[in-house]
This record gives structure tokens, sequence and C-alpha cells, in this order.
């Protein structure tokens, strides 16, 4: 219905308004030339020039918006309202306290930002201020690229990038073709081909090409860089000729020419509507799930705080209640005070309480997360393991936000073709009419003469038979898109296929093709170049034979197969068409169906890749009535790439079937170990591919996804045409309960034993079925359980026949299951991005299809086995660190606040601060900073190796397990535990006795008395050590960075409390902290409560620790402690033998 | 971090080229070191019940003794404390307490009598303790203005806003200003050693080198310029609460008067907790074996002017001597003492379980 109402509409609006004056599409004067007159309004539209602006701010508003950008955080913003609340009303400490972090923390970011912008501007001014050449009157003059404008007539030389989007007009060569390489824009590498219109091509000097006089229109610009429509209209010649433009004409701003000495483009979209620019949008945000429990922590304390701050409001008012306690002699307060309403003090106390406790919640804490994260994310791409020497490239990092991701991720959803194959193609075998011709030899480039080359399997054919070999070699050598490559040299080594005299290879963006043209050569049919729109092909008796191509139905994924149509010598028209099985032969009227069909599907058994071909003779009538199909559906501006849809399927019809290729796809190193070690990690591996089942599961077996015990169950077309879908479902979800429900009766060892394994194999059009929201909605959402329930149930799950589209809803679908596990999707080609946008976590492989997926991935690896270290080592370490990270901090802040809070019931809830206030300032900055971000950045709680052997730890973390709820409530007990001890301890020292001491030395009997001040550092002398203790203890890496900032930072902290106490500072109005220290460390009882206090507060964890270690020990504790047992042995061992000697 | 990402696609745009050369393919391979490869050197400790063992019994054996010395040192320590608030109607300083009165001009005296049943060897150190006095109250904490007692001359007639409401007098500006110099504790205490023959001999109390020196020397300072204290301070007012002003704090000695009087500096130094003692004078050991207060019967000497029945409080005087430790404190010792048998007993637990159930584990070892 949709369908209909959108072609109606376009009706509608085609006859209301006219083609010319739609909304979505320009004009383009080429030459800035009025069209002749009668044809049009010459209405010059207003485009941008070719500016580039990627630069966020310009000087005059980097301030003001960055500011705002940060502040629309909502940690900046509270710590912005909390130091606003300082500044305006009277609070226990200076707003310095909060205001300098904040401060720090905006200021580095603002620099940073700042300098990254001036970074873009800079690469802004160098692309906006670079020459470029403009014809201008028959000559050619230069124009800085940001004065392009639209319409402009420009040359570019071999080698210079595009300015802007173009349209090609001519080029250096006859027949008016250039070739360029996207590698900067996707990745590819290869040369595409580019076409002038044939109308314009002659015109290739700056002369001639100021003559052209035509109009362009064109859709407005769109991001999708594959997609172009666009009409010429030329006027050169009495009657107006339109030619239609497709993406085959349009080069892209950023592309660069090759292979061509020079061309002439006329510029039809500049600057920030170019599509390169259009494709800079940048990506949603994912989130990480301990990003999440964060949040939710902080919550928690959000909470805390509020309640601490009400609770002592509530007690502050109790407390005074008794004016003699409120206001006793010695203490008034000012007329101003007093006279101020009992609900604003009320207020003003409660906001006083809430600053006075916010450093629960740190600003450090933020930054230290991001720079754990973008710091950490260097080592993978510094890993050495992860980098791939036959394509030079290592790791790539996109987002670091996700690197604790890696070590939860529960489903892998991965392509096939290129990611677990190496979408290295090698022709293997064609069957023609049911004779099998296998390629001799691996030749080494050489052509085998004639029919030595291959084998035949089968009885040698028949005269009939041998006919349609012929035909059949021949369409293998015509239909495909493979460019010939002439004398290049790559990579410094020609590579090239020797052949005749010169050296030429082939290229293309599908390797199938070029495995298949290359079978072909060593058959005895060489391609050898398309030249004047004349194919060229040397037959087996070294003859060269012509066809003139007439049109090319390319491929798309949704056809599966593509054709050409070719004029023989003779005169003679085919149509060769090849594609998927499924695709060709429902359109195939005659030739040996059932033996090629029976070829084809023992090659998919055998994991090849199969390939069908066919032919059509076309009488020259029905050729001109194709011609005319074809362009009409080219010219059309709207829904062409519907048009040309029909019009294909109108013209591929009526086959005869020639026969089946087999090219090989072999497995990349080491896939089957990959999936193996993530099998035992209890990662479940679901392999999604738009190939036929048959080939998927050949390869899912070689991959050890299935082994030979695994029962596979279907879910397939085929089986849901002999019973309903209904049945089915039920079926499956009853075979599995089953087994499962006798599972848990059964002895619970066979749960990890090998007695049955469910695989289960759906394809495309089930799982549509599955998915569709069907009439009776009720069951359609029961659809989708079951199904769900069968696959939970199953280890590994394959999915073929795969639209890109169904990729990411099968990772959708799984990702809102109601366990929410994460989800991983690698990828290497165009048709994995949306899956690898979807998945908590998208890895791209650095493939042959191009760098699409890459771009848009979170993380990029070279090869499908790297994904093994990035998930096992690094994904398992980068969780480890960060959840240490945020469970300390939290932490420390208790131990560092909670002290402060309970002081307040001895200060008659006054707001005293229990600390000086630099040390409430540096407590976060500097004094426990640095141990705890460098712990999060090299803690290795095992060894890597270990981690790599015994994929069974990864499990030990799943599902968030040290950031879940237990874990939180034992460290924040355990920090009010030590806030208790330290504050309590301090407490009983100084309560009611004299804390007191004697001074420099005995001899002069200087009794000192310790102030409240002296109280406060006695207490966070015992913090910092506590807390700085605690964290070694958590050690298990010690490198000398880790001794080197751990004692560092104790020591700095002594060294700037002997400082801070040293001087009377003359900037403070203020000298509370003078020689408090000093004093402090003079005195016996200080050291001995320090060292009193700091064992009594580590004591319950550690015993904690080695009590759960030895009654419940983790996997993860197992294996550390076998390691430890068998050096502690060794040791013992060394002991013993020492003794007897010494005996 | 969406801004690496962006960088990331810039480059692609425009540096193209040169990131997709494939000469440079040899330098994106990552540094061998070992700090990139994450294989740095390192120390790997595990705490496990057998590694930790050793420590606790360590722990135990070294915080007992220390625990009981403590505590046998603080018992050691002689300390006498007598509360001459005046609440009961029976105790000496009733009157004093209940006609208190501010603005008089007639001291109330009070004398308690007390007898000391152990001599007090060494030096005794004799303190005032305030119960339910909040020194440690926000508004009171930090009303004081560092710069005037380090004898800041502008601050001196221009003290800091913290000291309201006790900043100005009228016109004048107070010196020194502020909450805690206003409240400064001013009853005077002597102390009478009574003798056999029941006639009294004070005790010679020493009042100085009660406060921290880097205080009384650097810290707290006479306003400058003018070596005639009355003259220095001239410009300013004595505290509201104050009978006199601070330069007639010790007339009698010119080192312990104005802003360096070592009472003064005691008392600006705001205690912890409500409840509090500040050290008030030295009772200096005598030459020879004479005890410095030998047992027998004693009378100290009040000059009743500091009311705290308002705000319920409570006013002490405290004998005692210290030790290494410092003064009475028998917490540290106890302290010690439990935490090393804590210690102790964990480590005979840990010593079980570690047998009971680490072997196994470790014969169920992964065979890795």
């Amino acid at each position: 219905m949709g369908m209909d109402f959108s072609t109606l509409r376009t009706l509608i609006s085609r006859y209301c308004v006219g083609e010319e004056n739609w909304v979505d599409s320009r004009t383009i004067y080429i030459g800035h030339k009025e069209p002749p007159p009668g044809t049009e309004a010459f209405i010059q539209q207003r485009f941008p020039d070719n500016r580039i602006v990627s630069s966020k701010y310009t000087f005059w508003n980097f301030i003001p918006k960055n500011m705002f950008e940060q502040f629309r955080r909502v940690a900046n913003f509270y710590f912005l309202i909390i130091f606003l609340v300082q500044l305006i009303i009277d609070t226990p400490t200076s707003p310095v306290t909060s205001g300098l972090p904040l401060f720090f923390v905006i200021t580095v970011t603002a620099i940073k930002q700042g300098y990254e912008d001036w970074l873009r501007h800079k690469a802004d001014n160098a692309v906006n201020q670079c020459s470029v050449h403009v014809v201008h009157h028959g000559k050619v003059v230069r124009k800085q690229s940001r004065k392009l404008r639209v319409g402009d007539v420009v040359l570019v030389k071999e080698d210079e990038t595009f300015p802007c989007d173009l349209i090609l007009l001519s080029s250096s060569r006859d027949d008016g073709t250039c070739f360029v390489t996207t590698a900067s824009l996707d990745g590819e590498s290869s040369h595409k081909t580019y076409y002038a219109v044939q109308e314009t091509k002659a015109y290739n000097t700056e002369k001639e090409v100021d003559t052209i006089h035509a109009t362009i229109e064109c859709e407005q610009p769109q991001p999708d860089l594959y997609k172009f429509v666009g009409r010429i209209n030329i006027y050169m010649t009495n009657e107006p000729v339109a030619r239609p433009l497709g993406s085959e004409n349009l080069l892209l701003r950023g592309a660069t020419l090759k292979n061509t000495e020079y061309i002439y483009a006329v510029v039809i979209y500049t600057g920030m509507e170019t599509k390169m620019a259009l494709n800079y949008q940048s990506k949603s945000q994912k989130r990480s799930a301990v990003e999440k429990s964060m949040n939710a922590y902080l919550v928690v304390y959000l909470c805390i705080l509020i309640s601490k701050a009400l609770i002592n409001t509530a007690l502050k008012y109790v407390w005074q209640s008794d004016p003699n306690k409120d206001e006793p002699f010695y203490n008034q307060k000012t007329e101003v005070e007093r006279q101020r309403h009992v609900l604003i003090r009320a207020f003003t106390d409660f906001l006083a309480f809430m600053v006075l406790f916010n450093y629960i919640i740190p600003v450090s804490m933020y930054v230290t997360v991001e720079m754990q994260k973008f710091l950490g994310s260097y080592f993978i791409m510094w890993d050495d393991e992860m980098f791939d020497e036959e394509l030079g490239e290592r790791a790539v990092v996109n987002t670091s936000d996700l690197n604790e991701e890696l070590g939860q991720v529960e489903y892998v959803f991965t392509d096939k073709t290129g990611t677990l194959t190496e979408n290295n193609m090698e022709f293997i075998e064609c069957c023609v009419d049911g004779h099998v011709y296998v390629p001799h030899a691996i030749c080494n480039g050489q052509v085998m003469p004639g029919a030595a080359g291959m084998d035949m399997i089968d009885s040698s054919p028949g005269p009939a038979a041998r006919e349609h070999e012929e035909l059949f070699f021949r369409a293998l050598c015509l239909c495909h898109t493979v460019q010939v490559k002439e004398e290049d040299t790559v990579d410094g080594i020609k590579h090239g296929i020797h052949q005749g005299k010169s050296t030429s290879f082939y290229i293309s963006s599908s390797p199938d093709e070029v495995a298949l043209v290359e079978g072909m050569k060593r058959l005895g049919f060489t391609y050898l170049r398309l030249k004047d729109g004349q194919m060229e092909i040397l037959n087996r008796e070294d003859e060269v034979e012509k066809f003139e191509l007439l049109e090319v139905l390319t491929f798309d994924s949704v056809r599966r197969r593509m054709s050409v149509i070719v004029k023989a010598s003779t005169g003679e028209v085919y149509l060769f068409c090849k594609g998927a099985d499924s695709s060709i032969f429902p359109r195939v009227i005659s030739g040996k169906v059932d033996q090629v069909r029976a070829r084809v599907e023992q090659n998919a058994v055998e994991g090849l890749r199969t390939l069908c071909v066919a032919y059509r003779s076309l009488s020259p009538e029905q050729y001109e009535e194709v011609f005319q199909l074809l362009n009409r559906a080219k010219l059309a501006l709207q829904d062409r790439d519907k048009q040309l849809a029909e019009a294909y399927d109108l013209i591929e019809k009526d086959l005869i079937l020639l026969g089946a290729t087999a090219v090989e796809d072999r497995l990349q190193e080491k896939a089957a170990d990959t999936i193996e070690s993530l099998h035992k990690a209890g990662i479940k591996v679901w392999v999604l591919t738009g190939d036929k089942m048959e080939t998927a599961a050949a390869t899912c077996y070689a991959s050890k996804l299935f082994h030979r015990n695994t029962q596979i169950l279907e879910l397939t077309t085929k089986r849901t045409e002999e019973q309903s879908l209904h049945d089915v479902l039920f079926e499956l979800s009853r075979t599995v309960l089953r087994q499962h429900g006798g599972m848990t009766r059964d002895t619970f060892s066979e749960l990890s034993g090998d007695c049955t394994d469910y695989g289960l194999i759906i394809d495309g059009a089930t799982l549509s079925a599955v998915m569709r929201p069907g009439q009776e909605g009720s069951n359609s959402g029961n659809y989708k359980e079951k199904f769900l329930e069968i696959c939970r149930n199953c280890s590994a799950v394959l999915c073929c026949r795969m639209a890109p589209l169904q990729k990411a809803q099968i990772v959708k679908l799984i990702k809102a299951s109601e366990e929410h596990p994460i989800t991983l999707a690698i990828g290497d080609g165009a048709n994995d991005v949306s899956m690898i946008l979807e998945a908590h976590v998208g890895i791209g492989i650095m493939g042959k299809e191009g760098r699409q997926a890459v771009r848009n991935s979170d993380y990029a690896i070279p090869k499908f086995k790297h994904l093994k270290k990035m998930l096992l080592v690094h994904g398992h370490y980068y969780y480890i660190r960060i959840s240490e990270l945020v469970q300390y901090f939290f932490y420390k802040n208790v131990c560092f606040i909670f002290p402060q809070f309970l002081y307040q019931f001895f200060c008659g809830f006054s707001q005293q601060p229990l600390y000086d206030t630099a040390y409430l300032t540096l407590y976060n900055i500097s004094f426990t900073s640095l141990p705890i971000l460098l712990y999060s950045l090299i803690e290795q709680h095992i060894n890597m190796d270990i981690l790599k052997k015994d994929p069974c730890l990864y499990r030990d973390i799943a599902k968030n397990s040290l950031l879940r709820w237990p874990t939180f409530i034992y460290w924040t007990v355990l920090g009010v535990y030590d806030a208790i001890v330290m504050f309590f301890g301090a407490y009983f020292l100084f309560d009611n006795t004299t804390f007191t001491s004697n001074g420099q030395l005995m001899t002069t009997n200087t009794q000192m008395m310790f102030g409240n001040w002296t109280f406060g550092t006695l207490v966070f002398t015992v913090l910092v050590f506590t807390v700085t203790f605690k964290l070694a203890l958590d050690t298990h890496y010690w490198t000398w960075i880790n001794h080197f900032v751990i004692w560092g930072s104790l020591i700095f902290f002594v060294v700037f409390s002997l400082l801070w106490g040293g001087i009377i500072w003359p900037f403070l109005n203020y000298q509370r902290m003078y020689y408090v220290f000093m004093q402090m460390l003079s005195s016996g009882p200080a050291w001995l409560s320090i060292i009193l206090l700091i064992t009594a507060s580590l004591l319950p964890d550690v015993v904690k620790k080695v009590i759960w270690r030895t009654l419940w020990p983790t996997t993860t504790e197992r294996i550390q402690q076998g390691r430890d047992n068998k050096r502690y042995e060794r040791a013992l061992a060394y002991m013993s033998s020492d003794s007897l000697l010494m005996e | 971090m969406m801004a690496s990402s962006y960088n990331a696609k810039e480059e692609d745009g425009h540096h193209s080229g040169a990131s997709s050369g494939t000469g440079l393919s040899k330098n994106k391979k990552p540094d061998n070191t070992a700090f990139k490869q994450q294989r740095l050197p390192a120390w790997q400790p595990i705490l496990t019940a057998g590694s930790v063992l050793p420590a606790f019994f360590v722990i135990g054996l070294i915080f007992i003794p220390i625990g009981i010395g403590l505590y046998v040192t603080s018992n050691n320590i002689k300390e006498f404390e007598i509360d001459y608030t005046g609440v009961s109607s029976d105790s000496p300083c009733y009157n004093c307490a209940k006609n208190f009165t501010w603005n008089t001009t007639e001291p109330c005296v009070c004398t308690v009598n007390f007898t000391l049943l152990q001599p007090f060897e060494s030096n005794v150190f004799m303190y005032y303790g305030l119960s339910n006095f909040y020194q440690n109250h926000r508004r009171y904490v930090k009303s004081r203005d560092d710069r005037q007692l380090n004898g800041d001359l502008s601050a001196l007639t221009d003290p800091s806003k913290e000291c309201e409401p006790y900043r100005k007098s009228g016109d004048v500006s107070i010196a020194p200003c502020g909450a805690i110099a206003n409240s400064l504790f001013n009853d005077t205490l002597v102390l009478y050693y009574v003798d056999s023959n029941n006639s009294k001999i004070e005790v010679p109390l020493v009042k100085k080198g009660i406060a921290w020196w880097t205080d009384k020397h650097v810290k707290f300072r006479n306003p400058a310029g003018n070596s005639n204290l009355t003259l220095a301070f001239r410009d300013t007012a004595k505290p509201v609460n104050w009978a006199k002003p601070v330069y007639e704090l010790d007339p009698s000695d010119p080192d312990n008067n104005g802003f360096i009087n070592e009472d003064f500096i005691v008392w600006m130094r705001t205690a912890a907790l409500p409840t509090f003692r500040k050290l008030y004078r030295i009772i200096q050991k005598k030459s020879g074996t004479t005890p410095t207060l030998p047992n027998g019967n004693y009378m100290l000497n009040i000059t009743y002017n500091y009311p705290v029945l308002s705000f319920d409080g409570r006013k002490r005087m405290i004998l005692s001597t210290i030790s290494w430790m410092g003064g009475k404190n028998p917490f540290l010792g106890i302290a010690y003492i439990t935490v090393g048998s804590i210690c102790f007993f964990l480590g005979v637990v840990l010593l079980i379980i570690h047998h009971k159930y680490d072997n196994r584990n470790t014969s169920a070892d992964i065979p890795s």
C-alpha cells in the first residue's frame, strides 16, 4: 500500500509542478551560460561557495560556545552549581575548593578542543586556499579552491584531488573515461572508471570546452556516496539532447585522478554540500555498561549526599532549639544573620551541607575515567600482536568510550565473507551442462595452451555441448566489470600476469569476478581489455575475438545477478547473465537444470561459492526494445533505481542455463581457533551472511562454529513450506527445552559436557516471517519469543541469505531481549555497517571490500583472529581496570567525606570542615589521583598469555560481575568502616584526654595542645595512607611505574604538607595550618596512632580477600594461586635443600 | 572522545593519500617496547592465606607489646582533675557562678580544697578544661584575623569581615578581633600547698612555654613599629568581654604581652571537640629529690570570671604529669592491644583455613 501511495504522490507532483521546478533538484549552467531562449527560464539559483568548514568555533565565539558545550554535561553542570552556591552563600569551604578543580577540568578540555579546532582551521585553510585550474573564457586561470562556484568548469590534472563534486565532461583519453581512486573516501584503492557523456567527450581542450553549451539538472546533494541521478541537456545541435547522468559520471571531492593526464569537469556541488562533507556527520554515541553502572552509583551517591545534608540540617535545628546552644555568649551571630528568615536560613544551611559533602562525587572521577579510556586505548593501537604484516595495518580505535565493553561481550555477530574467510577467491571448477572442468594446476600466471589446461571429469562432451561450452567461457569472459590494469606497479612489485608483451592484471570491486576471469584464463580464454566499447578476448586458438559491449546491467544485492548485452563480430546479440543460483534458476527456460543444480548444491556443501551462468540471444528487434526500456529508465530523474530494477527484471528472463562456477573463499588464518576460544569464553557466536545456506554451513563447520556432534536445527523456507512457521517454531523449542529440562534433572556435569549442542540455521525469508508484526499481534510476539528461546539454547546460530538491514534487525532483537546482553558485531563490508552501528560494540575488519565498515566501527582490526586478543586480553583488562577505578573512586571519597559528616555531630552541626581547604582541594586532584590512574592503565591481574590460553577466564567477569550491587555495597561499607575507624580513632585520642606531646625535645618540656586543624590533619594523613595502601593491596602488577606513583604520591603528600605548614603564606588570610603538620609529626602518639589506624582500616579488607580466595576462589584466583604455589613450592624446595646442607 | 573519532575521519578527508600510502605501512608497525606491549617487568604479589599469615603474626607480636607498654606508661601518669564550675549549692564556687554578671568591677573569688594522695614527680602540667564549649563551631573558628594577629598594621585598624560581630566597637576596630579572642578564658587559678602546720605555700606556676614555639615567635606578633604596646594599640578598642585591653594581658613581662601572650595564643588554637583542656601553667620540678607536688592538701584559688552555666558548660582544673607519649591516654594502649590480639587471632584462624582448604584447592587446580 505504502508503495502505491508514494508512486501516486510522485505522479501527482510531476503533473502539478512540472519536473524542472522540484524543490529537490538543481539546475547548473555549465560555464554560467544561459540556455537558449524558449527552453526554460534562466533562474540562477544560489549555491554556497566551495569553502569547507569543519571547525566548530571561530576566534570570537570559542569561549562562550565551548563553555556552553561543556556545561551541558550533567556532571560539569553539577559542579558549576556547587561552585556558584559557594560563591553566593556563606559556605564552610571556600569556592576555591570546587572552583579550582572545575576550572582545571574545563580549561584542559577547552585547550584540547581549542587545539583540535585550530588544527581543523589549519586543515580547512589549507584546503580552501589551494589553487585550482578554472576555465574562464577559453583560458585556464588559477583560482583559490574556496572561490569555486557551481557551474565553473575546472581542469584537474593527474594525481590531483578533486576540489568539489564534479561531473566529468571530457578527459585526455579519447573514450572520455578517467580513472579515479577513492581511497580517501571509502578506502577502496582500486581504480574506478568514470565516464564522460558521449556528446561532450570530444571537447578536451580549454577552448573547446568553453564552447560547451549545456545545463545539468540533478538532485540536491545527499550523503550517499554511491547514488546520484541527474540529466544533462545539450543545446549544441539543433535538437537539444538529454542524457542521463549517474554516479559513473560524478567525481567526488576527495577522490584522486589517476592514470589520466587531465580532465575537464563542471562543478555541481560545492563546499559543505559535497558528498564528502555531508558524510562528516558524527555517529551517535554509544555508552558502555560500565558507564551505566557508574551513573547508577552516582544516583545512589547523590541520594546519600542529599540525605546526609538533610539529616544534618534537621539535626542542626533540633540542636539549636536551645538558644544558649544556638548563640552562646562567646559566639554571637551578626545582626544580619539574626534577622534572616528561618526558612532561608535552613535552606542555606542545607546548601552549605551539600557543599561540604559534595566531594563525595568528585570532578576528578570524570577526568580520570576519560583519561583512562583515552590513554588506555593506545595500548590497543600499540599492540604488536594485532599488527598485520601483510596489510601493514594495526588496530584502530575510533571510540575509546567502549574499551571495557570489550570485556563484557556475550554475543558476537560476525559476517562470513571477508571476516571469517579471506575474501581471497580462487577459481576451483566450473560445470557446463553437468560436465566439470577443473583448471589443471595453479599456473603462476602462465596460460595453458588449449584444453591441456583442464581435466575433464565427465566423458568428453558431444558437439552440441561443445557449443555451450564455448558460450559459457565467453560468457564468463564478458559478463563482468573487471578492469585490466596495464603495466602498473603496486607496492613496487609487479604482480601482474605476464601475458604477451605487456604486463597487466585485473582489478575489480568484487574478488569473485577477478577469480572467475583468471580462472577462464587458465581454461584458455583470456580477457584482454575493453577498448572503444569493444571487449577483446583471446581464445584458445590465440585469436582475438571482439565483442561490442552494448549494455551492462550492474550487480545489486537485491537481484543478486548481473548481465551484459554484447554484440559479437558476427552480428548476433547476446545477453549473458551471471548470478546466484536462486536468482537464476527461476528465470531459466531451458538447459540441463537438474545436473547443474546438483553440482551447485554439492559444491555449496563443500563451502564453495557458486554462481550460475545463463544466456539469452536477442534478435535486433528485441534488442531495440531492450534499449528503449533501459534508456527510459536511465533518463528518469526520480525513482531511477526502481525503474531500472523493473527494466532489468523485464530484460533478464527466458534465459538458457549454461553452467555454474565454483570459487573457494579460504578461511582466515586461525578463524577456527578464534571461534573456539570465543565459545569457551562463553560468548555465543552468530554468523550472519548473505551467502546461501549450504556454503555458509560448510564454512561454519570448517570454522568449528558447528561441531560434528552439533545437532542442527533448521528454520528455513524449505521447512516452513512443508509445515507452518508456527508448528516448526514450537517443535524446535520443544526439542531444545526437552533437552534442557532433562539436563537439569540429570547430573550437572552434563552442562559442560558435549552431550548435545544445538546449532540453529535460519534464513532471511523465515527470519522476516518471524519478525513480521503479524495480523494477530499476540501470536507474532509469541513467535519472536519462541525464536529467542530457541536461540538462547543454541550455542551457535547461522543466519544466511540476510539483507544488510536484517543483520541489524537481528542484533537489535538480541539487544532488546530480556537479559539485555552485550553484543558485538564484526564485519568488513558496506553491508555490515548497519549491524556495526547497531551493536553495542562494532568492529570493522580492514578487508578487501573497502573501508566503510572500518570508518563506521568503534574499533578496527586487520584480521578476524585479532578479535581473540581484543576481547580476551584487552577487553578483560580494561574491564578489570575500569571497574576497580570506579569502585575505588567512590570508596576513597566515602572515606574522605564520611569523617566530615561524623564531625558535624561534634561541632554543633555548624558545617565546620574537618580538613583544611588545601587538603579538600588537592585530595582528589593530586594526593590520590595518579596511583589509581596508572593502576587503571597498567594493572594485569593475570598474565596476558594465560588470558589468551584460557578463555574460560572471560566468564569470570561476564555480566558486569565486578560492578554489581553487592560489590558496590561492599566497597561503600568498607569506605564507611574506614571512615569510622579513622574518625573515632582520632576522636578517642583527643577526647577527654590530653592528646599532648612533648614538643621538639623532652628537655624543653613544652606541652603542646592540639587544635581542630591538627585533628583534621591526623585524620587526613591516615586517610591518604589508608586509601593508597588499599590500592597497593589491590595491585597485582607492580611495575616501576606503580612503585614510583604510589610511593611518589605519598611522599608528595608529606612534602606538600610540610611546605604548606612551613611558611606563613602571604596570600592567605588565614594561617590555620601553620606548623600543624610538623607539630603532629613531632608527637610520638601521633605516629603510633597513624600506624594503628592504618592497620585497623586495612585489616578487614585483607581478611575478607584472603578468606574469600581460600574458601570460594574464582577461576581467576585459582590460576593466580596456581602460579604462586608453583613459585612457593620451588622456594620451599630450595629452602629445604638449603637447610639440609646446613645440617 | 567524540573528537578522536572525528579526527580519524578528518584525516581520511584532508590528508588523503598520505595515510593510505603503501610506503608508510612500515611506519604503522607498533614499536616493540615493553611498555607499549604491556610487558614491563613486574612484581606480581597475591594476597593468599599463606603469604598473609606471617604478616598477621608479626603484626600481632609487635602490636601487643607496644600496646602493653603504652598502657602501662599511661597508667603510670598521675592525673588529678577537679570540677570547680559550682553547679551544686555545696560547691565553693556556687555563689560566684550564680551571681555572675558581666562588667563587675569586683571579681568573685572562690577557693577549692583538694588532697593529692600520691606525690607528683617530675614536671606537672596544669590545665583548665571546658566542657560543652563549642570552640569548633564554624562561626567561631573562622572569627579571627590571622593578619591582625601577625602584626599587620592595616589589619589592625581594619580587621577582616570574618570577625563580625566582634569586629568593631562603635567606630573603633577591636584588637584582637573576633569571637575567639573575645571569649578568652580569663579565670585566674592560683595553687597553694597547705603544709602540715596549715600554712599556705604558693606553688610557683610558670606561665611561659605553654604555647607552640612557632606560634609565639612567628605566627603571632605584636604590631610592628612601636615598642610601646599601649601606643601600638592606641587606635583599637579592647574586645567587648575583656576587662582590660590586650596590652595589659601581662604588663609585667613585655615578652608575654599583647598578641604574644601565651595564654592568649593557647586559647586562639581552637579545640577539636566540645570538651577540651588547655594548658594553663607548668609546675617546674624542683631540684633534688622532693617531688614537684608532694602528697597532701592543696588549695585552689579561683578568680571566677568566666561564665559557663548559661550554656550548661563545665570548668575543670587538671594536674597531670607526662611521659614520653604525652599525657594520660589509655586508649592508644588498649587499641594497640586489641588490634594486635585481633591480628593474632585472625592469624590462627587463617592458619586453620589455610591448612584445611588451601591444599584441597591447589590439588584441584586447573592443570594449566
